[in-house]
């Protein structure tokens, strides 16, 4: 049994033993002078107080109330959820109460509650730090910057939890923290083998809950994650990138919640809270002006593409972007889907920190990737091509398999080069919409003609110091 | 004082058992440790007040003492609003110099110490009512007037008044005698409740103006009147907060009110960054000079998202009294709802359509009649131009915030997602948004005399054309290139020339993002004639060609400074092109 022995030893509290009222996941008592939000043990269960009526407190029993007698012993414990803070947290592995589930020592500090104050909008620094993670989709469609928050929009047979491990191990970062929400135990011991196995292993820190444990808990994940991600952003100066996956599972248990609360669902069954509920998450996500900050990479899984509901759409309002994984079969591989992809913040760095032409480049490209889209399905319904649907189609296979697929991994002057070697191979310069000035300085040094492959290792390297290097040498195994 | 006891706590709404009589929407103070959590009156069952609070409630306890103030939600209204970056119950975030805001955080909402300088308007002896100037100080660029208090009511006469001279914001500047003779200081600073509209003016016009605002497809498809209102729905990515900027940049006001209702913070911190460095053409100052921003981001207290929209409009209607044009900007109007809703929600209200509270479009409807313009008791005019976003739920516009906002408001910017997945930006779909100003004679005259004598009609065929457009489109898709006549392919490309032209605009190209009315209106000319033209195309192959070689000398042009030699070089390439094309009739 779940017993927190620190817990236990506070034994000069109260103990109700008198349980007036029982459902499947809360139970109410008559006590006094009871803190809103404040922890509790029920049976050695933790609880949480969600509602104060007079006398009556109503608790929130994280793993359930099966098996709890109307004489159950109830403790208070005098606070909110809380998280012990001190760089012991490094290289740690702890479940939705911030208790240790890799059989090592509680790590000590200063204990602070969760879910603390948002940070003033005044105090915060815009973004300006490019993270290169060598996957055009990302750098050249949708480059991110430290401080972003944004969301993987996936169907749940795609392969997500790689893509945000590579995404994470390739990004520059002081410190990953990983919030586990609902991970099937694969995925668990598939993250910790590959965090664990890396050059810094206490850069990685995981707060995990899997599909084994109690659904509820998991709404306590977020927070201890971002509680972590704050005192070694705000107090290191640290870059933390954090990664939650996966948040519909998170938003699962809110509905689950509110609907044992009798609240009145909206759309999607989801309770009508729930873009504040994501949003206290998300804008969680902060560049400092001490240098710290915290990136936020998460998984939202979706139905077969379908982002109008609740979960995916209430995510897109509340994040910066978001990166669409979908397979092409023209080319057989999983590609970052141009169209509805969209990096927010990408304005702030292409051509500024980036090459001059990459905005207009990568306008083009997408244009161009989407007149091929309407010429396949001129084909589609059996009309005749023209010469022009031909070379757009031409162009977007090679386009996908250059620089959408996920498996690229180059730096990103060579990623505008071979846009440009595609544009020469396909069109005419007056076909691209490009200003004259990048055409004259670009289209004419442009070959024509993409080498093959050579690219990857040596691409790879213009952008990692050398302690990363070691990193992505590692031979990352997908799913 | 009237007091009360915490009896009751579900989230941020609390339950006071209160020991005297309250007021409907009263402001109370909740005592928790050290601090005070600022909460209002929401309902009220026998001596059980219904409060909502403004902030978390963690740790709060059945017994807590509450203190009523004795005065509903209200803004302090004086010299110094101007670039000030407010939350949603007006604390200078500013002012608070720690990196996170700790619960009960609490500000000065002017600078009480600051000193103006004072130039009499009236003279004593004068009788005045509510609104009247007595006096003017200089606020960064605009002349702001010290006006009669809003809350008296009633003539007044003026007993004294300060000279010119260097005051403090709190000192007595005129000193006022009602009926009976009872005298009434006036300093620079009042307060308004902001549930309340701020009157002090004669009537309300018709909008009869148009509100430049650099964006091609608004100013010559749908124009915004001066004092009108209009709203933006869109599914997230379609370009809302980017199109709202480029407005709140370019609009030609004298003040800009930003309410960032429930959305991200780090779009507020752009404007915190860009606005300081952007100069405002009208002034010569800097674009923060002319704006206030209530920011009340998405992970602030819900409860203040819905005072925040309140704010914003009365220091609008404050500006507006002083003959000021005004731009509020309220992104998003959504997320107030869905606020409206969770309150709803936790008092166990019957629900309307998608668990929205029953009465939401009049409340809706309520806040967007707070705009216009008005003719003051000088006779002098002011404006407020109010523009909304709204984020309907899964881009569905036929959810009730989209429909009650669309029913309040006189113009309509459909964001379309088609438009922005193929980065067609602004992605403003030309055809189905609308505005009523087209359609107000008065308008229309007003076009005429500032644009050409044949505007509307003009306006109207370039509509016409990109309908036409999207027909011929779907011809061609459903019969095949080659199974419609030529003509249809020139149809579709000349309705693709006015998209890439004249909708599609580049809000972060320094010269494209802004058109004058001039530069505008000499582009639907030189369009216009294109599109009158006839062409000799021998197959459909040509016409794309042909219509995407003149497209991309536009896109060159359009970059281009107006008149500069270079946009004169590509002017005189496009003329060459299109007189060998030209069929000779």
């Amino acid at each position: 049994m779940k017993i927190n022995k620190q817990f236990k030893m506070q034994s000069f509290k109260k103990i109700y033993t008198r349980v007036t009222q029982l459902t499947k996941a809360t139970c109410t008592l008559e006590a006094t002078g009871v803190g809103y939000e404040e922890m509790a043990l029920v049976d050695g269960k933790s609880a949480q107080v969600i509602k104060i009526n007079g006398r009556n407190v109503t608790l929130q029993v994280f793993e359930g109330t099966e098996g709890i007698k109307t004489d159950a012993e109830v403790m208070f414990l005098g606070k909110a959820p809380s998280l012990r803070l001190s760089d012991e947290l490094g290289g740690r592995f702890f479940n939705a109460y911030g208790e240790p589930i890799d059989g090592k020592y509680k790590p000590q500090g200063k204990e602070l509650e969760i879910g603390g104050p948002s940070v003033n909008p005044v105090r915060r620094k815009q973004p300006f730090d490019l993270i290169e993670t060598g996957i055009a989709g990302i750098d050249l469609n949708n480059t991110l910057l430290a401080g972003q928050k944004i969301p993987f929009f996936a169907d749940a047979d795609q392969p997500y939890n790689s893509v945000i491990a590579i995404v994470a191990l390739r990004a520059n970062a002081d410190r990953i923290i990983l919030g586990g929400i609902g991970l099937s135990n694969d995925d668990y011991l598939y993250f910790k083998n590959l965090f664990t196995n890396t050059d810094m292993p206490e850069r990685i820190i995981g707060f995990i809950n899997t599909t084994e444990d109690p659904a509820v808990e998991r709404l306590l994940i977020p927070d201890m994650t971002l509680t972590a991600a704050e005192y070694f952003a705000v107090e290191k100066n640290e870059k933390v990138l954090v990664l939650l996956t996966d948040m519909t599972l998170y938003c699962d248990a809110l509905s689950i919640v509110s609907n044992r609360m009798d609240q009145i669902p909206s759309k999607d069954s989801m309770p009508g809270s729930l873009y504040s509920d994501l949003a206290k998450i998300y804008e969680k996500s902060v560049q400092l002006p001490s240098g710290g900050s915290i990136t936020m990479i998460s998984v939202t899984t979706i139905s077969e593409g379908d982002i109008t509901h609740s979960i995916p759409d209430n995510t897109g309002y509340i994040t910066e972007g978001q990166l669409f994984l979908r397979r092409d079969t023209e080319i057989g591989k999983v590609i970052i889907d141009p169209f509805r992809s969209l990096s927010r913040l990408k304005q702030l760095v292409i051509g500024k920190q980036t090459r001059e032409d990459h905005p207009q480049v990568m306008n083009a490209a997408i244009r161009l990737y989407a007149d091929a889209a309407k010429a396949k399905t001129k084909l589609e319904n059996g009309f005749d091509l023209s010469d022009y649907d031909k070379r757009a189609l031409k162009f977007a296979k090679e386009y996908a398999r250059h620089l959408l697929a996920i498996d690229v991994n180059i730096n990103i002057s060579r990623m505008l080069d071979i846009s440009w070697n595609l544009f020469k191979q396909n069109f005419q310069p007056d076909e691209l919409g490009i200003r004259k000035k990048f055409i004259d300085e670009y289209w004419t040094k442009a070959t024509g003609v993409i080498e093959e492959d050579k690219n990857s290792e040596e691409g790879n390297m213009s952008f990692v110091n050398t302690s990363f290097k070691q990193r992505n040498k590692l031979d990352v195994k997908w799913q | 004082m009237r007091t009360g006891k915490v009896k009751g706590i579900i989230s941020n709404l609390v339950i006071v058992a209160a020991d005297s009589a309250v007021a409907q929407n009263e402001i109370c103070h909740i005592r928790l440790g050290k601090i005070f959590l600022k909460a209002e009156v929401i309902k009220v069952i026998g001596s059980d007040a219904y409060v909502q609070v403004f902030e978390n409630t963690r740790g709060l306890k059945v017994g807590d003492e509450v203190i009523f103030q004795g005065h509903l939600l209200e803004v302090t209204l004086g010299p110094g609003i101007l670039s000030k970056k407010y939350d949603g119950l007006q604390n200078d975030l500013d002012k608070v110099d720690t990196v996170f805001l700790s619960s009960g955080y609490s500000t000065d909402a002017l600078d009480m110490n600051s000193e103006w300088n004072f130039i009499p308007l009236a003279k004593q002896g004068e009788i005045v009512f509510a609104g009247c100037w007595l006096g003017e100080v200089k606020e960064k660029n605009i002349p702001h007037k010290i006006m009669v208090p809003f809350k008296l009511d009633g003539e007044y006469q003026i007993k004294s008044i300060a000279e010119a001279g260097r005051y403090k914001i709190t000192d007595t500047i005129a000193m006022l005698r009602d009926k009976n003779g009872n005298e009434i200081e006036v300093s620079m600073v009042q307060k308004w409740p902001v549930i309340k509209p701020l009157k002090g003016y004669r009537e309300k016009l018709r909008p009869y103006k148009l509100l430049e605002t650099g964006i091609r497809v608004i100013d010559m498809m749908n124009p915004m009147a001066e004092g009108g209102t209009g709203f933006i729905p869109g599914p997230f990515g379609s370009g809302k907060t980017v199109l709202q900027h480029a407005i709140a940049r370019q609009a030609k006001v004298d003040v800009v009110i930003m309410v960032a209702c429930g959305e991200r913070a780090n779009e507020i911190v752009e404007i915190f960054v860009e606005f300081p460095q952007l100069n405002d053409p009208q002034t010569g100052g800097k674009l923060i000079d002319r704006t206030v921003i209530i920011a009340n981001t998405s992970n602030m207290p819900v409860a203040s998202r819905q005072a925040s929209v309140y704010t914003g409009i009365t220091i609008a209607e404050y500006y507006r009294a002083m003959g000021l044009k005004v731009l509020v900007l309220a992104d998003s109007t959504s997320r107030w709802a869905q606020a409206l809703r969770e309150m709803s929600n936790r008092m166990e209200e019957l629900p309307g359509p998608d668990a929205f509270p029953m009465d939401l479009p009049s409340v809706i409807s309520n806040f967007y009649a707070r705009a216009g313009e008005v003719k003051l008791l000088n006779d002098k005019s002011g404006s407020i131009t109010l523009v909304g976003t709204v984020s309907p739920a899964g881009g569905n516009l036929k959810e009730p915030v989209t429909e009650a906002t669309k029913k309040a408001t006189h113009s309509f910017y459909a964001l379309s997602q088609s438009r922005a997945d193929s980065k067609r930006y602004p992605a403003i779909d030309p055809i189905e948004s609308y505005s009523k100003f087209l359609e107000y004679p008065e308008v229309v005259l007003y076009l005429q005399q500032t644009i050409a004598p044949n505007w509307k009609t003009e306006v109207v065929k370039m509509k016409d054309r990109l309908l036409q457009g999207r027909e011929a489109m779907e011809q061609i898709n459903i019969l095949g290139d080659d199974n419609v006549p030529v003509e249809y392919h020139e149809k579709f490309w000349k309705a693709e020339l006015i998209d890439f032209v004249v909708l599609q605009q580049d809000a972060f190209d320094n010269v494209d993002a802004f058109t004058s009315l001039e530069r505008l209106y000499d582009m639907q000319t030189k369009i216009a004639e294109i599109c009158e033209m006839h062409f000799q195309f021998s197959s459909y192959e040509e016409v794309g060609v042909f219509f995407r070689s003149i497209i991309n000398l536009f896109k060159q042009i359009n970059y281009s400074i107006y008149q500069s030699e270079e946009f004169k070089n590509f002017n005189r390439q496009l003329d060459k092109i299109l007189n060998e094309n030209k069929q000779t009739v």
